[in-house]
């Protein structure tokens, strides 16, 4: 029996808990350590700050059994924020730690991106996902690398809804399984590793496409 | 995915509610209806809209539940960014907003009021969902004013410089509609979209006066307009999204293709 917990440490979550609920999945919502560890699948949201998500996980005493979970095997998926702190650190508002499930940083865009006026920050709206490290080409194509993942049910130029003016940046290049492009930057759209997955953007706001991505997160079995 | 990396520019359905009906006004006055907002709604989201906003145009109290609901039914249909707006009067008319499903909350006579309300909303909610609705009456070359209450009172204010104030104080988008193109269908106010664009590290969403698909193509190209917003071509079936959507790919514009749709688990 599927347990979709959705952890309730920081902003809105209803929009989480309605994409679910379309994809009959009635998501557990709770800021409870023990229902995180015994959850089949959870989800991190978050809209805010790097630094206050942690000290709210912190707070919450989360951070201990979200690693636990993830070690376990069971999917994980982070969303926005959410997928941030998956990363070692962040430099939005002074540095802090983050979970470190990922190695890498989260950074703002360049001063490049910023200065373009056609390019605002924050970075609001949709985006084209592509391969990681693709020239963009291949439109309509399902990239190998997204067989088995939550990209599944996607092709190249399928666009999704991003809100952000800071990036992740994985220090391996196998982390990243999905990249958009912004201000002439590549963006790190969606980061894997094993049973964990993160994406930048937010898929229950992204359409039926997003709701696909959902619906693969939560028909994913454990790797253990 | 185009070379310049610029994704998909936001076509975005304006849906003008009173009470149960989606209606829609000229110049802001003289209100028609058109239908429900609900179907409305839920039919461009299917037709591939970008996000969608409600704007409660009376905005009187005993009307305030019925709005929650469409609210409340439409986040749980429609799964893209929903801003509404409207008689928002202070933080808790905006979490009540956020608390029935709206993503951003769109203010205009409150924060002209209370500027310091802004920051307030960016500080407790994000400023991603804090929208500052500007709604302008052009007064001379290069001179706009904003005016409150659907286009009945001046502020004595320069629109320009009140965008410029509004994105320092964390503001997230601009909703910038000039009231004498609303509803008239001759186009945007380009030298207004631009000019605001140009003034602002914001997006800002260009709205009033799409009489055409040409004319949103001229917003994004000529007025640099982030997003758009649409409303009575669409409400009174003039142009699809995908007239729509379909002339701005045929000149060049990057937008989102409408989906092919998820039904709901059963």
């Amino acid at each position: 029996m599927t347990t979709v917990t959705v952890v309730d440490y920081l902003g809105n979550l209803g929009s989480v808990s309605r994409a679910l609920e379309w994809l009959g999945v009635e998501p557990d919502v709770t800021d409870s350590p023990q229902r995180v560890l015994d959850a089949t699948h959870v989800i991190l949201p978050g809209d805010g700050a790097f630094g206050y998500g942690m000290e709210q996980l912190r707070e919450k005493e989360l951070i201990d059994p979200l690693r636990e979970f993830i070690a376990s095997g069971r999917p994980f998926l982070g969303i926005c924020v959410g997928m941030q702190l998956l990363l070692s650190e962040s430099v939005e508002f002074g540095l802090h730690q983050g979970l470190d499930v990922i190695p890498g940083r989260v950074v703002p865009f360049t001063e490049a991106a910023n200065q373009d006026r056609d390019f605002k920050i924050p970075h609001i709206g949709w985006s084209f996902l592509g391969e990681a490290g693709g020239d963009g080409d291949g439109a309509g194509d399902r990239p190998d690398a997204w067989q088995g993942t939550i990209l599944e049910d996607l092709t190249v130029g399928d666009s999704v809804y991003f809100v952000h003016s800071f990036l992740a940046q994985p220090t391996d290049a196998r982390h990243t399984l999905a990249e958009t492009r912004y201000g002439g930057e590549p963006v790190c759209a969606v980061v894997a590793s094993d049973n964990v997955t993160g994406c930048q953007f937010h898929p229950e706001k992204s359409g039926p496409v997003g709701l696909r991505i959902l619906k693969r997160f939560v028909e994913l079995e454990s790797i253990a | 995915m185009p070379a310049d990396g610029r994704g998909p520019i936001r076509i975005i359905p304006k849906l003008e509610v009173k009470g149960p009906h989606l209606i829609k006004g000229i110049h802001l006055e003289g209100l028609r209806v058109v239908g429900t907002p609900e179907e409305a709604a839920l039919r461009y989201y299917r037709d591939g809209a970008d996000e969608l906003i409600y704007m409660d145009v009376v905005a009187s109290l005993y009307q305030r539940d019925n709005l929650l609901e469409v609210v409340r039914r439409t986040a749980e249909q429609a799964f893209i960014p929903l801003t509404v707006g409207g008689g928002v009067r202070s933080l808790d008319d905006f979490k009540t907003f956020l608390r029935v499903g709206a993503d951003k909350v769109a203010m205009n006579t409150a924060v002209i009021a209370t500027p310091e309300l802004i920051t307030q909303a960016a500080e407790a909610f994000g400023s991603q969902c804090v929208v500052v609705s500007i709604e302008a009456i052009r007064k001379g070359p290069g001179r706009w004013e904003p005016y409150t209450d659907s286009g009945r009172t001046p502020t004595g204010l320069d629109a320009v410089e009140w965008a410029v104030r509004a994105a320092s104080l964390g503001a997230g988008e601009i909703l910038l509609t000039s009231i004498d193109r609303d509803g008239t269908g001759q186009g945007y106010d380009l030298e207004l979209v631009e000019t605001v664009t140009r003034a602002v590290p914001i997006p800002v969403i260009a709205s009033g006066g799409a009489g055409r698909p040409g004319h949103v193509g001229d917003v994004i190209i000529s007025g640099h307009a982030d997003a758009v917003a649409i409303a009575h071509v669409l409400h009174f079936n003039k142009f699809t999204m995908n007239d729509i959507k379909s002339h701005l790919l045929s000149s060049g514009i990057p937008v989102r293709q409408a989906p092919q749709p998820l039904e709901r688990a059963s």
